[in-house]
């Protein structure tokens, strides 16, 4: 889960980081109590879960509490990498005398951690790799030893950075450790006028497999704003991704699910570009309950026109596949209204294809291969 | 031969009174694993019924390995308590450690990967159905009535991938197949098993199955190309997905130009890997692939 800047930075504050919370804002008008109270001159800031909003015009700088109002009102609304803003962050305008570039992330190449800090801070990293490679250090971390006192000064020397800046780092890597997150960026870490050093910017990604450990976590989700099908399958319980297309897909193992969105893209060529509907796997266990929840999710899109059932059973057995689509369809009634491809191999295969054929439900069609039902599910998108 | 798992592995299941741990205990005794005990702590001295073998049960994996000699654990356990079973087979000294458990945080993942890079012990996983050599054994959760025993090795990041790929050359038949797993930090590598396979005798060419997110596939073309001689297909899984969209896997996102199915294609491609848009193009090149070695 990516958090948002000031969520970020509320986390930051929990561990010592210095930061300036400032205030959020849902609506214009509010901006300029939150200038006011913040002693006039702010930065309003665009709050999404994307990159680049300084470039998009996302984050803008206000002399005054009414000019804070008017800034709040252009950036509020406004889209940004296909993220709507809902919220600004109101911060104060700080006096900036450096600016470095920091973070902590897993390294899946090395399997262990990786420090990456430069003094070229505030524009985007990738650019500063590309014109001054040089001018980033990047220090591996081994997980068994962490970041402790001398690591710190390892990586503050190898950035550049001034030797006080050691122990927010250590604080830094708090945040990554206590809080399960995958990514602790900061960009801009500044020195401030005063000497003093500040977080003025955060990227938090927390790990959702650790969110057990986590139950404040939670209070992060910001569910209203993902799609309504994607927070409905969210609900269920449901891996499923709105995508553009019109074919439903259901399947079982991300991979799988993956290469069947592929293969119906593939097979949709030759049926106008016909292109898949959603990712969703509904992974191990297909039980009539599970099935019904996909099914009526998928049908719930308008955009869907057939939908194409892909399941290898391995430790999902094909006759409860089939059982299950037998069950979801009765349950869903007139819901159930587009043409059912499937396609079934693997464990207890000839019963499941068994109970579909005496079943003979006027929407299911049954194709041998993945391909083959790729092609039918993409010509029965066609034609309707 | 085959690899990392054979006929000689005597295998423990930590988790193995745990409804999962049962189910696949039997499946894998039915596939002609020699298991050799389970793990559950505060269950040490009972005994599992299977089909045809009682199995015992220890308290610790340092017990079960003073008794049987066990060199592989496969784990059910857990995610909350995956990490601490995991350290406990390293410090057992068990050298293979298979972890089926989906939904680690990675955090422990790292923890217990440097522990086990410390020990010198092989983790495969975690999130990962485990590996078959079939006809020899079977150590997690892939099913063992899908292919037989023959000479093409296979590594994939996914389970059902992995199966869908044994049925499509199941006519050929496979020394090892390894499921590898798609969390961001894993224990063995497509590097890993390729060079393992490599180095198998009985491995006649090699399978390799990727999907998008991270440059795995990529560092695996640049390994191939310094160390790879045999024959290997390629085929990745997520051309079409967008960016900014996790499928599944928590590694399975495309970020920027980073992590498309079609750089990996490129890079594979670039090294000699033929990649086959679908699995059952893929598997048309294997048997292609199979073909020429016979001509030869």
């Amino acid at each position: 889960m990516d958090l948002m800047e000031y969520q970020a930075k509320e986390l930051f504050a929990r561990h010592d980081v210095p930061v300036t919370l400032g205030r959020v804002v849902e609506d214009a008008a509010d901006a300029a109590g939150a200038a006011e109270a913040l002693g006039g001159r702010v930065v309003v800031k665009a709050q999404v879960k994307a990159g680049g909003r300084g470039k998009a015009g996302g984050v803008k700088l206000a002399a005054t509490p009414a000019d804070a109002t008017d800034r709040a009102r252009d950036i509020l609304g406004m889209d940004i990498k296909g993220h709507t803003v809902r919220r600004v962050l109101v911060a104060p305008a700080a006096d900036i005398a450096e600016e470095y570039y920091f973070s902590f992330l897993v390294d899946r190449a090395n399997r262990n951690y990786l420090c990456i800090a430069s003094t070229e801070g505030g524009v985007e990293i990738e650019e500063v790799a590309h014109t001054n490679p040089d001018a980033i250090a990047k220090v591996s971390i081994d997980p068994a030893t962490g970041v402790d006192e001398a690591k710190a000064a390892e990586i503050v020397a190898a950035a550049g950075f001034p030797a006080e800046a050691a122990s927010v780092v250590q604080k830094l890597w708090a945040v990554f450790i206590a809080e399960d997150a995958s990514l602790v960026e900061v960009n801009p870490l500044v020195k401030l006028a005063d000497g003093s050093l500040e977080a003025l910017d955060g990227k938090v990604t927390l790990d959702e497999n650790a969110a057990y450990r986590h139950p404040d976590h939670a209070a992060f989700d910001g569910k209203a704003a993902a799609d309504p099908l994607e927070a409905a399958a969210q609900e269920k319980g449901l891996n499923y991704v709105k995508l553009d297309g019109s074919v439903g897909i259901i399947g079982n193992g991300a991979g799988l699910v993956m290469s069947t969105l592929d293969v119906v893209a593939y097979a949709g060529e030759a049926h106008g570009g016909v292109k898949p509907a959603n990712f969703l796997d509904i992974g191990g266990g297909a039980s009539a309950e599970v099935m019904a929840n996909g099914l009526s999710i998928i049908l719930g899109d308008p955009q869907v026109r057939s939908v194409f059932v892909n399941v290898f059973g391995g430790i999902t057995a094909c006759d409860a596949v089939s059982n299950g689509i037998v069950q979801a369809l009765a349950l869903l009634g007139d819901q159930a209204n587009k043409p059912l491809v499937v396609r079934l191999d693997g464990n207890n295969v000839d019963e499941g294809r068994r109970i579909l054929a005496r079943a003979n439900h006027p929407l299911v069609t049954v194709v041998d291969t993945m391909d083959g039902a790729a092609d039918r599910a993409a010509e029965l998108a066609a034609q309707a | 031969m085959a690899i990392f798992l054979t006929e000689k592995s005597r295998v423990v299941v930590q988790g193995m009174t745990g409804a999962e741990g049962q189910k696949h205990t039997s499946r894998m005794l039915a596939a002609g694993t020699d298991i050799v005990g389970g793990v559950t702590p505060g269950k040490g001295g009972q005994s599992v019924d299977f089909a045809k073998r009682s199995i015992p049960v220890y308290d610790s994996c340092a017990d079960a390995v003073k008794s049987t000699g066990a060199d592989v654990s496969v784990v059910f356990v857990p995610p909350r308590f995956t990490k601490g079973a995991v350290i406990e087979a390293i410090d057992a000294g068990i050298p293979l450690v298979v972890v089926i458990t989906e939904g680690v945080p990675v955090h422990d993942t790292a923890a217990f990967f440097a522990h086990a890079q410390a020990a010198g012990t092989r983790i495969i996983g975690p999130n990962s159905p485990g590996l078959i050599s079939p006809g020899r054994a079977n150590a997690g959760i892939i099913p063992a009535d899908i292919a037989g025993p023959g000479r093409i090795g296979l590594v994939s990041k996914s389970g059902t991938l992995t199966y869908q790929m044994m049925y499509e050359l199941r006519e050929y038949g496979f020394t090892t197949a390894i499921g590898i797993g798609g969390d961001p930090i894993i224990g063995t590598t497509h590097i890993d098993a390729l060079r393992a396979f490599q180095d198998d005798p009985d491995t006649d060419a090699i399978v390799m199955i990727g999907e998008i997110g991270g440059d795995a596939e990529e560092r695996a073309a640049a390994f191939i190309q310094d160390n790879v001689t045999k024959p290997v297909v390629g085929y990745v899984a997520g051309f079409t997905a967008p960016e900014g969209k996790t499928m599944g896997h928590a590694g399975a996102i495309v970020s920027g130009s980073s992590g498309t199915a079609a750089a990996k294609q490129e890079a594979l491609e670039a090294v000699g890997v033929k990649v086959g848009k679908t699995p059952s193009e893929a598997a048309r090149l294997m048997r292609e692939a199979l073909e020429q070695l016979l001509v030869h």
